[in-house]
């Protein structure tokens, strides 16, 4: 069951397709699909309570589909649990470990578990982290907490890292240690990375591949340069003061106020700048959104007009 | 090298780290010959995606600005001159246009700008060529 063991090497490391969960009432995922590709940093972005975790939570076959399908190198996690789990790292914001063990400990037992545990990397970790062989989890800082939960999952050098949520409530050192992991990772030849994450200027960072979901609903995915350069934020003025958002085509979100209105808008700026040009509008400024831009037009403009993009 | 990129820029980060490796060779803080850090290092230090450095330094390598020496790394291209000189241009042409605007909203003809610039140039020649009879 070592990874050279995998039926289908060429899978991609996840595909999930129409993936949908529901918990009582509530609608968790809703008809989800994505692949992710191999070799690239994918990150999911959401609000709390968006279905990042849920949708986590199946590919680690800690849910079942309630309709649809998730793969993972191929598998159903669910179905061949060691094919797919020996083969993934994964570090969860809680960070669940066992509180009594000491570091040494902690990496002992994880080693238990997966025939590649590459002890020189390990130990070679701990000591980046500088975390104290001796010490026990629960004495540790959040901070090393963190460190000795990415030391646990990249310990077997996993062909797929998953990180949910991993620099939240972290500060800015150990948040830089994460990255740093998460860049080492995919530098290591054909090594994927699925994060997800709120903080979506770390996303833009690293992330090659981006999805966004929106109260259960995938509403955007795709390279993070065709995501930037399919959106354009647009600062204009017109002649007379606008009482009221201005409502011009691919406009998903305006922000201004009088005169001077900004907005972000998707592909079609060509028709938007017309229109604006029709109603005597001067463009003041144009410039690339930043990802956390183009996430709030969109969360902002509602499924309802994102379909389109 | 010092390089800063940020994702709130309005610019892509590969695009930023292209300006910035051009304005460093053009500012002559990057010569000939001058290796840059590998990929990943740099790609650790920024705390970027790897492939976001590796596609930056492939735009300044077709850009003639940079070379690969086959296994031992990037290096500043020797005849990055003339692409230099487009590039400083470009530099000397933002400031102008920032200039010209700040006269027009100062309402200052362009023959009293002309002028200034002139008196300017003087007086920053001036004290220049003291230095040089210093240095000698």
């Amino acid at each position: 069951m070592t990874s050279n063991a995998n039926p289908q090497p060429s899978a991609s490391p996840v595909a999930i397709d129409g993936l949908t969960r529901r918990f009582r009432r509530k609608t968790a995922l809703d008809g989800v699909s994505l692949k992710v590709p191999r070799g690239f940093v994918y990150g999911l972005v959401g609000e709390n309570g968006a279905g990042k975790t849920t949708l986590i939570k199946h590919l680690l076959g800690l849910l079942k589909p309630q309709a649809g399908s998730v793969q993972v190198f191929g598998l159903d996690p669910i179905a061949a649990p060691e094919q797919t789990l020996g083969r993934i790292g994964y570090l969860s914001e809680n960070r669940d470990m066992p509180n009594w063990m000491r570091v040494r400990e902690l990496m002992l037992y994880t080693k238990a578990f997966y025939p590649a545990w590459d002890d020189a990397y390990a130990e070679h970790l701990r000591a980046t982290f500088d975390l104290d062989p001796g010490a026990k989890i629960r004495t540790l800082s959040r901070g090393q907490r963190a460190q000795a939960g990415l030391l646990a999952a990249l310990g077997h050098r996993p062909d797929l890292l998953i990180l949910d949520e991993p620099s939240s409530g972290l500060d800015p050192i150990v948040r830089r240690d994460i990255l740093a992991a998460i860049i080492r990772t995919v530098a290591d030849e054909g090594r994927t990375v699925l994060f997800s994450s709120h903080l979506l200027d770390e996303v833009e960072r690293v992330a090659d591949h981006v999805a966004m979901i929106h109260t259960g609903r995938l509403v955007m995915q795709g390279p993070l340069d065709d995501i930037k350069q399919g959106h354009l934020r647009v600062t204009l003025r017109f002649p007379e003061p606008q009482r009221t958002p201005p409502d011009l085509p691919g406009a998903l979100f305006w922000e201004g106020a009088g005169t001077e209105w900004a907005t972000v808008c998707n592909g079609q700026a060509a028709a938007l700048k017309e229109a604006a040009a029709q109603r005597g509008a001067e463009v003041l400024e144009e410039a690339t959104p930043s990802l956390e831009e183009i996430f709030i037009a969109r969360a902002k403009a509602g499924p309802a007009r994102v379909r389109e993009a | 090298m010092r390089i800063h990129v940020s994702p709130n820029d309005g610019k892509p980060i590969y695009r930023q780290i292209v300006s910035q490796v051009k304005y460093l060779v053009a500012a002559r803080r990057l010569r000939p010959g001058d290796e840059l850090p590998p990929i990943r290092t740099l790609a650790e230090q920024l705390l970027i995606n790897p492939n976001t450095v590796a596609r930056a330094y492939r735009e300044l390598e077709i850009a003639g600005m940079l070379t690969k020496r086959q296994g031992a790394g990037t290096y500043v291209a020797d005849a990055g001159s003339p692409l230099a000189d487009s590039e400083r241009e470009r530099i000397l042409t933002e400031r102008i246009d920032a200039l010209l605007a700040e006269a027009n909203q100062l309402d200052f003809p362009l023959e009293r700008v002309i002028a200034f610039v002139r008196k300017r140039h003087a007086d920053f020649t001036a004290p220049e060529e003291d230095n040089h009879d210093e240095q000698r």
